[in-house]
């Protein structure tokens, strides 16, 4: 059995009400969450970064279960915030795992990043390379001042172990769909993404998510009603809503793993923080299916059962999903632009 | 900071490593090769531990005149953290009002970024430390 055997989030403690998003930039205040579905979002302090997040998640996870540093055969770090543009996040981690052994690596896919980790060190246990490996997706995401993506460009992040060992959740399937499709793109040497506005929904959010939804519960066999919980990729929070309903899912198998309203996009944290939010209420014999999606244009799908060694399981140990996401620290908008450093100054 | 500094330090200040005494029990932060206690007798003895990160306000002042890099943080809080396996450490308090800092307040450590060699040279991380939840 090949599965989760420890997860952890984190989810800085800083906000921004979309309102006053909307104040800075002339738009209605109700402009924002009726049209995105979005109240806030998090920010990251001054001093986290996405390899901070990366490690304040990986953390949360030890906390529930420890892996000893030499037993962690892989990390892959997935974020399009790395800190370095050339020096791995990846190394860092290990160094922070005392992991000396692992294969490391960074990945980069938009907002997929984090779930193409997960399916990496999902292969290299199956494969029988490694016993445990480390996942994480995380960002401190950038969107340019005045965007639409101002509204929704977080910071979060989640970590997982994958092993065969004490798995309290087992990946029964992964099917990933991909083409290339350039909704969301930031060149070298750019500061803020650009996006094709309307082209981001039908043709890839809803094209990628929904193809990938379908071919993996074909190949696994089943229907949107043998899934108790169906995590979404969450640009904003009425996508996740629409797919669902489109591919036949309801809203009470969807709303679980939906924090995008309350914290934003997190990016590549985003699919791995919304199933993190499912796990940690889940019971053994839930069955979940979490489908991601990265601009450019990507998913991975994930179906996935808890098993019975989520009871003997510390879940308490750290933080849940929703206890970060309600400890919140409400910001103004100058504060938001100290914070992510877009105050230009003489150098 | 050079870079070779920041490298040699990193295990500790990325973990809170630190030494122990095997002869008097006396536990270092940063860690030392020899005990002061004990002297010659602890040389070549010392052992690693990993402190838990928990501790407690042991003194605190609040920064208003910044040093370089620290602008967008000030006011901020540098304390003085006494932890139970016995090193007081010295380190900020992030994610709280200054106001709401107090001695005894309980606090753990967090990984953050702790200062940059300007915007090309590296990035220096490492512990601070933020209150408990209550």
């Amino acid at each position: 059995m090949v599965g989760i055997v420890t997860y952890g989030s984190y989810v800085p403690i800083y906000r921004i009400k979309t309102a006053e998003i909307a104040r800075m930039w002339g738009d209605k205040p109700e402009h924002p969450e009726k049209g995105l579905g979005l109240l806030a979002k998090s920010v990251p302090g001054y001093d986290e970064d996405a390899a901070t997040i990366a490690v304040e998640a990986l953390r949360n996870a030890l906390k529930r279960k420890n892996i000893p540093g030499e037993k962690i055969g892989a990390i892959f770090v997935g974020s399009e915030s790395h800190p370095y543009a050339v020096k791995p996040t990846a190394s860092l981690i290990a160094e922070v795992v005392g992991a000396y052994k692992a294969h490391a690596a960074d990945l980069e896919f938009a907002c997929k990043a984090g779930t193409a980790a997960m399916q990496n060190v999902y292969a290299m246990i199956k494969a029988g390379m490694i016993d445990y490996g480390i996942a994480i997706g995380t960002d401190t995401s950038q969107g340019q001042p005045g965007d639409a993506l101002d509204y929704s460009a977080s910071a979060g992040g989640t970590a997982y172990i994958i092993g065969k060992e004490d798995v309290i959740a087992e990946i029964n399937h992964t099917v990933s769909f991909v083409t290339d499709t350039p909704d969301f793109w930031r060149r070298e040497g750019q500061r803020y993404p650009s996006h094709g506005g309307r082209f981001t929904g039908e043709p890839a959010y809803f094209k990628h998510v929904m193809s990938a939804a379908k071919m993996l519960m074909e190949e696994a066999g089943t229907k949107p009603e043998d899934y108790d919980y169906v995590v979404f990729h969450q640009p904003n929070g009425k996508f996740p809503y629409r797919v669902g309903k489109r591919l036949g899912f309801t809203n009470e198998q969807i709303k679980p793993g939906l924090i995008s309203p309350y914290i934003g996009n997190t990016y590549s944290g985003g699919t791995p923080t919304g199933l993190s939010a499912v796990l940690d209420i889940a019971k053994p014999g839930d069955r979940i299916i979490a489908v991601s999606f990265g601009s450019g244009a990507g998913s991975d799908a994930f179906d996935i059962t808890v098993t019975d060694k989520m009871n003997s399981y510390n879940r308490d140990a750290a933080p849940k999903v929703m206890d970060m996401v309600n400890r919140a620290k409400y910001i103004d908008y100058a504060t938001y632009l100290k914070f992510r450093r877009m105050i230009v100054e003489v150098d | 900071m050079v870079v070779p500094r920041f490298w040699r330090e990193r295990r500790y200040r990325y973990s809170l490593i630190g030494t122990r005494c095997p002869v008097c029990g006396t536990v270092y932060f940063p860690p030392r090769d020899v005990c002061p206690k004990c002297g010659r007798e602890s040389v070549g003895k010392m052992e690693e531990v990993q402190l838990s990160g928990k501790g407690k306000v042991y003194s605190y002042t609040v920064v208003h005149q910044n040093v370089l890099g620290y602008k967008y943080q000030k006011p901020y809080v540098m304390a003085i953290i006494e932890t139970p396996e016995g090193p007081k450490i010295t380190g900020q308090i992030v994610d709280v009002d200054p106001e709401e800092v107090h001695i005894g307040m309980p606090v753990h450590a967090v990984f953050r970024r702790i200062g940059e060699d300007g915007k090309a040279g590296i990035i220096q991380y490492g512990y601070k430390f933020v209150p408990d939840e209550e």
